[in-house]
This record gives structure tokens, sequence and C-alpha cells, in this order.
């Protein structure tokens, strides 16, 4: 098995795809010759020709209508936006047309879209590069929204991504993509979107996350596990729709529960996962279920995002709270 | 106040004047019904020129119909087609059954004419989903509502069109208002890049709404943001119906050759209301105007042209108009016998496969409708 960083196993599940189906198309701006601004297409452009992975002008609009219409020809578009903070230019396509494609026709016709796009903070990008909006595209009936937080994930995530009938938000922390290896299997295999995956086990408390905040999180609670808690990680993975039967399965076994989320804490996924659980599990609850989250400003200049950025010592502060209560 | 006007090194007004003497209008017929432009005549044979405007006729009727059945509660949303008919029924008439229409929401006669059976027509202004589930082999989607959102999606129909070695085209339309959005350039331009097969046409019935033409742009027409884009741009007498359909059938032609999009400007005139929801037209234009337009009207001139050569009577004129009146009662006794929409018909058609959240609000709304 080989040792790949998410950036890698992105690159291969779309390799396997672009090998699978003839009619997956991979494009956006500068993923051809470029190989993309990270390098996820590296390759592709020359192993599957400019027919079927292609740069295309630089309007994201347009990018989004492309898919629409490829979409109406039969195709399997899977487009890139360079940057999650450019979805704004391409919000109509997506939310407008893509997510409503199959109802609006009476399922006539599909969208089998995947839009990947990387976003989140700690890089020190400028304005609009690093801003999580999975909680707008999470708000839209008729799109998946998937974040993966390991390499392993990625590539069983994006496979499934782009085998998925409907449209499908395939969101890759920019943090994430060279921070870490882990083993990757060379052969193709797929994680079903919408379940939620326990990354680390534990009894007293419930850490419900996703994304870079799987990372901290997991520190935290080994933090946490040197003064006697034992703490668990749940995983989301797909974020719309949830995985609900993973996380009250996991706040029944513990009593307790926060949600951390890297974007900013207002309408957010973070409280639609605690409105969740105190729909279904208020009664196995032994404390109140809390949140960590960025303020509700703008992403900042990236000089201040360190502190603005949820980090596992913020975690720790909330979970604590939440063990002592 | 005269005053010395500094001499530029740019001659900004020599581009205007040169870009001006690009973009004349074609025509065919006048007004009158008069061949102007022998050489443009389309190779059509006569009863061909019957149908086109045979079709034309229906679609008036159809959009008579259509307002009254509206005032009486019996359509919903309504986009009056009146004035329009060259722009709209001469272009589809262009078309093979293989090319794919992304209408506007006024749009509706060319997917009629282009397949769309009348009663889901009716079902779509009514605000049911069966209206817009397009019959297999029926090469149209739904009119959209967004202003110039199928513009972008007409430049990936036809990309993928080219990718898949066919020899169709993707035709999309839009109205004068609709060339202020930056989808329009997006989608011209994107066509362009790839060279895919697409018809871009642009009916300015010179008012958005109430928002006159001169308001939306300073550019002398609309055909001329098609340079920009690197493709050609037509103008065309969209009271014209031949020379809408020879402006067609060579956009056409050349982008199933392989020569990319053309955008087409058709001038015209709606005579109603932008929809039947309570826009008044006198508001915002005269009625010097709209008689000033109906002079041109599509129909007179297009009726003269036939007469004159023996191909139209008032026979078949009456014939025509009975056809419409009896498809349109028909239509409506097959929507009005589609059962009522329901919230549960909604969740089942979302996904491919249903999320938990709405298997578990599926069954209240099938309990609650089963009430």
């Amino acid at each position: 098995m080989a040792q790949m960083t998410m950036i890698q196993a992105i690159t291969d599940a779309l390799r396997t795809e672009l090998r699978n189906d003839e009619n997956v198309l991979v494009f956006g701006e500068d993923v051809g010759v470029n190989g993309g601004v990270f390098r996820a297409t590296e390759n592709l452009q020359k192993e599957f020709g400019e027919e079927r992975v292609f740069d295309t002008p630089l309007a994201e609009s347009g990018i989004g209508g492309l898919a629409v219409g490829l979409s109406l020809q039969g195709f399997r578009p899977v487009p890139e936006i360079q940057f999650f903070g450019f979805v704004y230019e391409v919000i109509d396509s997506i939310s407008g047309q893509l997510a409503r494609m199959r109802y609006r026709s009476g399922g006539r016709y599909n969208a089998p879209v995947t839009i990947r796009s990387p976003f989140g903070g700690g890089v020190h990008t400028p304005e609009l590069h690093a801003d999580s909006l999975e909680g707008l595209m999470a708000q839209q009936p008729g799109l998946k929204v998937v974040i993966p937080s390991t390499p392993y994930d990625a590539k069983g995530l994006l496979i499934s991504a782009i085998r998925d009938n409907d449209p499908v938000i395939f969101l890759e922390h920019m943090k994430l993509y060279r921070s870490f290896r882990q083993e990757v299997p060379e052969e193709e295999y797929s994680i079903p979107l919408g379940k939620a995956d326990v990354k680390r086990e534990g009894t007293d408390l419930s850490i419900i996350t996703y994304g870079a905040m799987v990372q901290e999180s997991i520190k935290a609670a080994e933090e946490l596990a040197k003064e006697g808690h034992s703490v668990e990680v749940v995983d989301l993975r797909t974020i719309s729709p949830l995985d609900i039967e993973t996380i009250i399965a996991s706040v029944e076994k513990t009593g307790r529960a926060i949600v951390v989320q890297e974007a900013q804490k207002q309408a957010g996924i973070a409280a639609n996962v605690v409105s969740e659980i105190t729909e279904r599990a208020i009664l196995s609850l032994d404390a109140p279920v809390l949140r960590v989250a960025a303020p509700d400003t703008v992403y900042p200049f990236s000089q201040a995002e360190q502190v603005w950025l949820p980090n596992y010592k913020d975690i720790i502060e909330t979970a604590t709270k939440v063990l002592k209560f | 106040m005269a005053s010395k006007t500094k001499q530029f090194q740019l001659d900004v007004e020599e581009q205007f004047r040169a870009v001006a003497g690009q973009f004349q209008t074609f025509q065919i017929l006048n007004e009158e019904g008069e061949l102007v432009n022998e050489a443009a005549m389309p190779d059509l044979r006569d009863e061909e020129l019957q149908e086109l405007m045979r079709r034309m006729v229906y679609t008036r009727i159809l959009d008579q119909r259509s307002i009254s059945l509206n005032r009486q509660g019996r359509l919903g949303f309504y986009a009056p087609t009146a004035g329009q008919e060259a722009s709209q029924i001469a272009s589809q008439f262009a078309l093979e059954k293989e090319d794919f229409i992304l209408p506007g929401y006024r749009d509706v006669p060319q997917i009629v004419w282009h397949g769309l059976p009348l009663s889901q027509a009716f079902l779509f202004s009514r605000g049911h989903f069966k209206g817009n589930q397009i019959p297999e082999g029926v090469n149209v989607i739904s009119p959209q509502i967004i202003i110039g959102a199928q513009y972008v999606q007409a430049a990936g129909v036809a990309l993928g069109m080219k990718k898949r070695g066919k020899k169709s085209v993707a035709i999309t339309y839009t109205g004068d208002g609709g060339t202020s959005q930056g989808d329009f350039y997006e989608g011209i331009n994107f066509a362009g890049a790839f060279k895919a097969p697409a018809i871009f046409i642009v009916q300015n019935n010179r008012f958005a709404i109430s928002t006159p033409v001169e308001v939306q742009t300073a550019a002398g027409t609309l055909a001329q943001k098609a340079v920009a884009a690197g493709i050609p741009g037509i103008q065309v007498d969209g009271m014209d119906a031949l020379a809408v359909y020879v402006a067609t059938k060579e956009a056409r032609e050349r982008a199933v050759n392989g020569e990319g999009p053309t955008l087409i400007e058709t001038l015209t005139y709606r005579y109603g209301p932008h929809t039947m929801a309570g826009d008044d037209p006198t508001r915002y234009r005269t009625e010097e105007l709209d008689n000033e337009w109906e002079l041109k009207d599509p129909l007179v001139r297009f009726r003269k042209f036939l007469e004159n050569k023996g191909l139209w009577s008032e026979e078949l004129e009456n014939e025509t108009i009975e056809q419409a009146k009896e498809d349109i009662k028909e239509a409506i006794k097959v929507a009005d016998a589609e059962p009522k929409q329901k919230v549960t018909d909604l969740i089942s058609i979302m996904h491919d496969e249903m999320p938990f959240n709405l298997k578990e609000q599926f069954e209240i709304y099938k309990e609650k409708e089963s009430k």
C-alpha cells in the first residue's frame, strides 16, 4: 500500500474515475497543463487528453453552467472551483440550477456533478480563499456536501461523489492537502456518502466535527485522556445529509457532546447538529451540548487567523466545561 | 455654447462608426410583405412556407387563449408572446429535432413546436412538475426563470454535443435585458472559446419589464456584443419570419460545420404585458410606440407575402384558428385530468436516493396528505 498525502489521494481518485467511466470530465481554471494550482489534476490531461481534462475561461458561473449543460448531454462533470471563496460567482449555477435539476424536471434530467474545491484556514491565503462556506451549501436542498479529513477518506469519498447521480460539493481543506501521509490502497474503493466515521472511541464525551477540526479534536482528546477522560471523536465526513444514526448512537453512549466547526458560529452546521441531538436524544444528555466555532466576523486577514481559528486548546476548554457540568 | 473639441490621438468616434457599420438589420420582407432582398430568399417549399405561417397564426391564438384562461384562473404564470412570433417560431423552424432548446420563460411556443405536448405547457403554467417532465426524445429543458442562466448552460450542452460528435446545436433565448447579465457574456464567451455549436438568440423587444433598452446599455446594438466574444453577431428584423429563419439556419450550418456559435439579435416587440401577474405596460410605453410596432406585425406581413403568391387564404387562416382552439381545449382537458401535485411527490423526486431527513418527512407528509 502506498503512503499518500490527501492531494495525492484526490488525484488518484480522479484518475480512477476517469479510467472507469468515459463520461467523467474534469475541467476548471488551470486544471489542464498546469495540473491545478494545488496539483490535484497533475498529469491527468497528459494521461486522458484535452477532451476529458481541460481548462476553461476564467469565469466560475460559466464553469457551473458548463457542468449543467454537459450533464444534459449525459456527461458526469467534475469541475473545480479554484478556491471556494469564489463560489459566490457560481451560486446560481449550483443552488439555483444543479441542485434543482432532478426536481424541476420531474426526474427527467439529473445532474451527476461533483464540484471540487479547496477551502479552509491556516495557510495565509489572501481574502476569500480560506472561508468555510459549507453551511451555505448545506442549506440548499438537493446538494450533498462532503468534507474529508484524511487521505484515505478523501479517495473513497471522492470516488463515491463522482459516481453519485446527484450533485455533490466536495470540499478539500487546504491545510490537510499535504499536512500528513496515510496508507491509501492503490486499487479502487469507495466510502458511502452520508456516513460518519468514529475516528476515536470513547465513553465520557462525544466530539462531533469534520474537516481540519478532526485532527484538532483528536489532539484535544489525547490531552484529555491524560486527565482520565475518555473522549470519542466522530468525523461527520458528509455534512449534508447528516449521519444522524452515528451521531445519536455516540451521544447516547457518552451522554455528553460538543460540536466543533472551523466556520463562524452563526447559523452553521454545528447548530444543526446540536438541534438534531436535542430533538432526538435530550433524555440521554447529562450536560448541555456546546459548540466550538470561529467568531462571527468575516474570515480574518491572515495575520489574525491563528487566534481566530478554533484549535485543540479551545476544544479542551469547552470539553472541560461539559465534562464538569 | 460651442466649444472647440480637443483633438485626441485615438479616434474613438471612428471606432463607433466602424462598429455601427457592421451591424445593419437583416431583412427579407418589408412591412408590406414585399420581397426586398430576393437574393436572401430561403429555399423553402410552398408547403413549408405555409406551415411557417400556420404555426405563427396558431401561436397567436394560443397566446390569446392563454391570456383569457389566465384571467379565468385556469392558467397560472404566463408571459404573453404576441408580436414575437417571427422571432420565436421562425427560429425554431430552422432547427432539426436533435437540436436542444434552452428557453427563457416567454419561449414556451418554441418548445411546444419542438415537441412538448401543449397539455404540459399548461401544467408548467399551473405550477405542476409534470409540466417540466419533458418526454423522451423531445430535446428541450423547461423554461428558465433566472435571466441569463440558460446562456451558460447552452454553452455546456453545445460543448457536450461537440464532444459526442453530434451534428446538432444547442439554441437558447433571452431578451434585451438578459444581455446585461454576466452569464450572457460568460455563455457566449465559453461557447466561442470552445467553438461549441450554439445559437444564442436575443429577442430585443425593447423593454425588460419596464426598462427600455437604452437604459440597459450604451451599445448601439445588442448583436455587437458578440464581437467581444469573437463570434459572429447578427441583427435581424425580428418581425420578418424569413429573415429570422435564414439567420438561424445559417447559424446552425456554421455550428454543425465546426465554426462555432452565433449571436442573433431579433428586433421585435411584445404587444402584451411582461406577464399576466399585474404588469401594466401603459406605465412605461406610449400608445404611439405600440401602434408603430403593430404596423410591423409579423403575421400581417407574412400573410400578405403568401397571399400574393397564392399560398394563403381566409380559409386556411380559419382552419388554423379552429385547429388551435380545438387543440387548446383538448390540452386543457388533459391538464385538468392530471392528479394534484403533492408534497410527497416533491420529496420523492428530489434525489436519486432519499436521504434520512426526507424519509422522515415523507412519512409526515404522507400522513397529512392522506387526510
